[in-house]
């Protein structure tokens, strides 16, 4: 068993104890230093493990308990070269926030620290855990310290708003996740991912195996975003500090989908079939995607835009694993960390200018920014990269998905989502324009107003070196877009999905110890309709760009017809984001009694 | 009454949510919470629950006796855990919206619209 | 949304729900029909290759000591979540509270508590892997003594009792404790948590090899946690009551 294993989750989590137990009498300073040196260190460690991870998975028993007679008696991490990218990301973020936060946080002392670490940990344990109920054990880890860090800030009305909506709506996530976990293991007496999975084999699913799948679906997609579990995201995201959403918005949501993956293709492949979940995933991911870009479209705060965006590029990826493709689930892998980075690079940008000019409202900074010209730059080239530019990597990721919709039959999806980038990244679009180029109008009545006193950022008195502030914004930028030119990224991730889509060959590896033959690296190039597709969204999206900006010089004829069609549905759409936490909650409970309802019907 | 425990963690599973809908108080969205997290503690056991089994502990009984599920009690602890520290963190926040915001009901406080 | 809209959104959804529960469950096997492979491993196992006659603290230090943890973790997070919350916007030290506890019979009576309950928590934590109790359970009546000094004397006794850097060293340590009894089963070959100490025999407390070291992490780690809790509640507590009020 690989010694590497464990660290990216000791290591954070013992120096988050380490911080607490002698924080009192460590200097002032200190405490950030160890942070960033504990969280470089897991980033160092997570790196390692994604190219030993390449040829074979590296399944690690806790405790030494190895499964007897093909029997898991203990817990496992299985780490692949996508979960251990995942905790790569994970790490990655944490350092560029910790860096972002120095000096940020000094009113709580070794808290804030100590809780980024422990959130890093947490998540990095949610990405490579193999067991069903470790899994939920890494998920309220890290929703708890989010519920804590969102509320930072919490003698504001927004944050307290933003942190009870967050922590409600999540536990009853979680309890659906604890209800399905209860049903398989009465039926399977297993908690090991490959075993459930084995026990079920074979069988035709019954109503408890549905409502099984529908309770751990809808409880990930809760965390993840996904319509109509997603109130809860724009109202925590857009409250938490900076350094916060950097994790929340860059990392945190996807997880939710990584776990559905990666319980489908274990547990539930072979008992229901991939062609009666697929519509109802990918249609749960579509709507997502276009509410997620028509409500980023509205706002003009910047941190609620850029979480309505991370809600549109979830139903991207969300509809990426819900082909239930190899090729689907590789382009979903892509998506999942060039877009956890560019979003995140934005949001150091956005932390930028709300530290320098202390407003984080596109109207209000009109023409301000030209005098932050880096983040200028991170901002917009994450909003080309977002707009399916090519050759960067969500348009990389969208071939892949574009290429299995195709072969599906399911053409009709690329056109969506290629609608959906321009929805969001038009609006990324328009506010680098109005804000750095002074392009545009200095009013819109349309757009949401956020009312005062919303922002928790702590008061920035002293002077910090600018160099703190820019350098994680360029880093994670350069990362971001520099992804795509990793040779044969594309074909790597495809290798790694294929391997998690053999159940039996998975379980086999990872129950008895049996690795697969190796296969080589497919290559893999786009197809022309990918490009199609990613320069007609690049266009469409600085079109939508100019048309949020200059959409009052339209003919008055037109703009008329327009209200008359869109403004009712528009107003709709906007009070359904009530921040109320009642209806999130009985939105949630629609929401899981539709997908099983839906799952049921398919199935039956 | 051999399905009556599982249609019992489903009743009050729904009656939490029911209240979570319905509160009008930052204490009672807390308590309802609870509530509703108890319904998996009921359901948990039940699963476990063997027909007059004792308890799997070994201490004066011999090895090999019949006993309940061991697993699905330790799930149980680390829920309560769960439980416990959701409601401090939303305690917390109460007080803060007691102090700052000067109301209780979460359908007072939206300052997030749209 | 109005309040009649939401609960019939709520309404029509829980019917749904409950529709889908009740079909579920028709597919469990019968209450008291458990056959599910794992836990009867497990009772058979634990106590021979353990030597641990409580399954239940087995699994939740050993066989599934990597979930507890987390589990461990998750409190220690939450406790800190809660001082950062409401440590944060206290802006001056809050004025001390009266104490409303006038009698000294009831002093004398809640002391002499809060040392019973101290020594029964200490024996809950002690015997975790012999018979019920353990860490957690033992951890909180722990604290509860440390409450009753509170609740039976004065809230400057208790918090002279409980210095938060202490009681931070003492919830640092237990969870960091945990994570290095693990790195150290690391350090000499073994898997992360693997068993370091002999087995002893079952039944007596010193039984169960590492699992007493981890089950007093824990014992330490909740103590710390929940009189850390009580610290952050009862300092909101005095700023809240206004000083100047008598108890009637």
């Amino acid at each position: 068993m690989d010694v590497l294993v464990p660290l990216p989750v000791a290591i954070p989590l013992l120096s988050a104890a380490a911080l607490t137990a002698f924080g009192f009498w460590c200097g002032r300073r200190l405490d950030d230093l160890v942070a960033i040196v504990a969280t470089a260190a897991t980033l160092a460690v997570s790196l390692l493990l994604v190219f030993r991870s390449s040829d074979h998975e590296l399944v690690y028993w806790f405790g030494g308990w190895r499964p007897r007679n093909g029997f898991a008696l203990g817990i496992s991490f299985v780490v692949d070269p996508g979960t251990a990218a995942i905790a790569t990301l994970v790490a990655t973020l944490g350092l560029a926030a910790l860096i972002f936060s120095w000096r940020y946080f000094d009113e709580v002392g070794t808290l804030f620290p100590v809780l980024m670490l422990v959130f890093v940990g947490a998540m990095c344990g949610f990405a490579l855990a193999g067991d069903l109920f470790n899994l939920f054990v890494w998920f309220e880890l890290m929703s708890v310290v989010a519920y804590a860090l969102t509320g930072y800030g919490v003698q504001h009305a927004g944050p307290l708003e933003g942190a009870v909506n967050f922590a409600v709506t999540n536990s009853v996530g979680s309890f659906c996740i604890l209800f399905g976990i209860g049903f398989l293991y009465a039926r399977t007496g297993a908690l090991n991912l490959d075993q459930i999975g084995a026990a079920l084999a074979g069988r035709r699913a019954d109503g408890l195996v549905i409502v099984a799948f529908t309770l751990l679906v809808g409880g990930f997609m809760t965390k993840a975003g996904a319509v109509p579990f997603h109130f809860w995201l724009s109202d925590a995201y857009a409250v938490a500090p900076v350094p916060v959403c950097i994790l929340l918005a860059g990392v945190m949501s996807d997880l939710g989908l990584h776990a559905i993956g990666r319980i489908y293709w274990t547990v539930f492949s072979d008992t229901l079939s991939a062609g009666d979940i697929r519509p109802v995933v990918v249609g749960f991911g579509l709507v997502t995607a276009i509410v997620g870009g028509l409500m980023c479209f509205l706002q003009r705060d910047l941190k609620r835009m850029l979480a309505f965006a991370t809600i549109s590029n979830i139903g991207a990826v969300l509809v990426g694993i819900g082909l239930l493709t190899r090729s689907g689930l590789a382009g979903s892998i892509v998506f999942l960390n060039t877009n956890g980075l560019l979003r995140s690079a934005a949001f150091v940008a956005i932390g930028i200018l709300v530290r320098r000019f202390k407003s984080g409202d596109e109207l209000d900074l009109r023409g301000q920014g030209r005098r932050a010209p880096i983040a200028g730059v991170v901002f917009a080239a994450a909003g080309l990269a977002l707009a399916l530019l090519p050759p960067f990597g969500p348009f990389l990721a969208n071939a892949l998905v574009v290429d299995s919709a195709d072969t599906l039959g399911y053409g009709w999806v690329p056109p969506l989502l290629a609608l959906a980038a321009v929805l969001s990244a038009g609006t990324i679009l328009r506010a680098a324009a109005r804000i750095f180029g002074g392009l545009g109008e200095a009013k819109d009545p349309l757009f949401s107003h956020e009312p005062e006193e919303s922002q928790a950022e702590p008061a920035d008195s002293r002077r910090v070196s600018q160099l703190l502030l820019w350098i994680p914004a360029a880093a994670l930028a350069v990362v971001g877009l520099g992804l795509a030119f990793i040779p044969e990224l594309a074909g790597h991730a495809l290798r790694d999905a294929g391997r998690l889509l053999d159940r039996s060959a998975h379980a086999r590896e990872v129950l008895h110890g049996v690795a697969p033959p190796a296969t080589p690296t497919p290559s893999y190039s786009p197809s022309a309709t990918a490009y199609a597709y990613g320069a007609a969204s690049t266009l469409g999206a600085l079109a939508f760009a100019g048309f949020g900006l200059y959409r009052r010089r339209l003919p008055i004829v037109l703009r008329r017809a327009a209200a008359r069609v869109a403004d009712r549905p528009v107003a709709g759409l906007k009070a359904l984001h009530s921040g109320v936490v009642g209806d999130y909650v009985a939105w949630l409970t629609a929401g899981v009694a539709l997908l099983g309802g839906l799952v049921a019907v398919m199935v039956r | 009454m051999s399905y009556l425990p599982f249609v019992l963690a489903a009743w009050i599973f729904l009656v939490g949510i029911f209240g979570i809908v319905r509160s009008r108080h930052f204490i009672h969205l807390v308590v309802s919470l609870s509530l509703t997290q108890s319904s998996t503690y009921v359901l948990l056991l039940s699963i476990g629950y063997v027909k007059h089994g004792g308890a799997p502990i070994f201490k004066d009984v011999p090895l090999g006796t019949k006993a309940v599920d061991p697993v699905v009690q330790a799930l149980t602890l680390t829920d309560i855990v769960v439980s416990v520290t959701v409601a401090a963190l939303l305690l917390a926040v109460a007080i803060e919206a007691k102090k700052h915001a000067k109301t209780m009901n979460p359908d007072e406080l939206r300052p997030v619209r749209g | 949304m109005s309040r009649r809209a939401r609960l019939a959104l709520f309404g029509i959804a829980a019917c749904g729900l409950a529709a889908l529960l009740l079909w579920s469950i028709t597919g469990l096997p019968k209450f008291g029909d458990y056959h599910g492979a794992y836990g009867k491993i497990l009772d058979k196992a634990a106590p021979r290759e353990r030597q641990t006659s409580n399954v239940v603290a087995a699994v939740v230090f050993d066989y599934r000591g990597f979930d507890t943890m987390g589990e461990e973790l998750i409190l220690f997070a939450a406790v800190m979540g809660v001082a950062m919350l409401l440590r944060e916007p206290r802006e001056e030290e809050a004025p001390v509270p009266e104490d409303p506890v006038r009698s000294d019979a009831l002093r004398a009576c809640g002391v002499s508590f809060a040392g019973a309950t101290l020594v029964l928590g200490l024996w809950i934590v002690a015997h975790g892997y012999v018979t019920p109790g353990g860490g957690f359970q033992g951890g909180v009546i722990l604290a509860a003594a440390f409450l009753l000094v509170w609740l039976a004397g004065s809230y400057r006794s208790y918090r002279r009792l409980t210095p938060v850097p202490i009681v931070e060293l003492g919830e640092g340590t237990g969870a960091g404790g945990y994570v290095v009894i693990g790195l150290c089963a690391l350090l000499i070959g073994d898997a992360f948590l693997q068993n370091l100490l002999p087995y002893g025999v079952a039944g007596k407390l010193s039984s169960g090899g590492s699992i007493p070291l981890l089950n007093w992490a824990s014992g330490l780690e909740v103590t710390a946690a929940f009189v850390l809790l009580f610290n952050e509640f009862l300092s909101e507590r005095a700023v809240l009551i206004d000083p100047t009020r008598r108890p009637s």
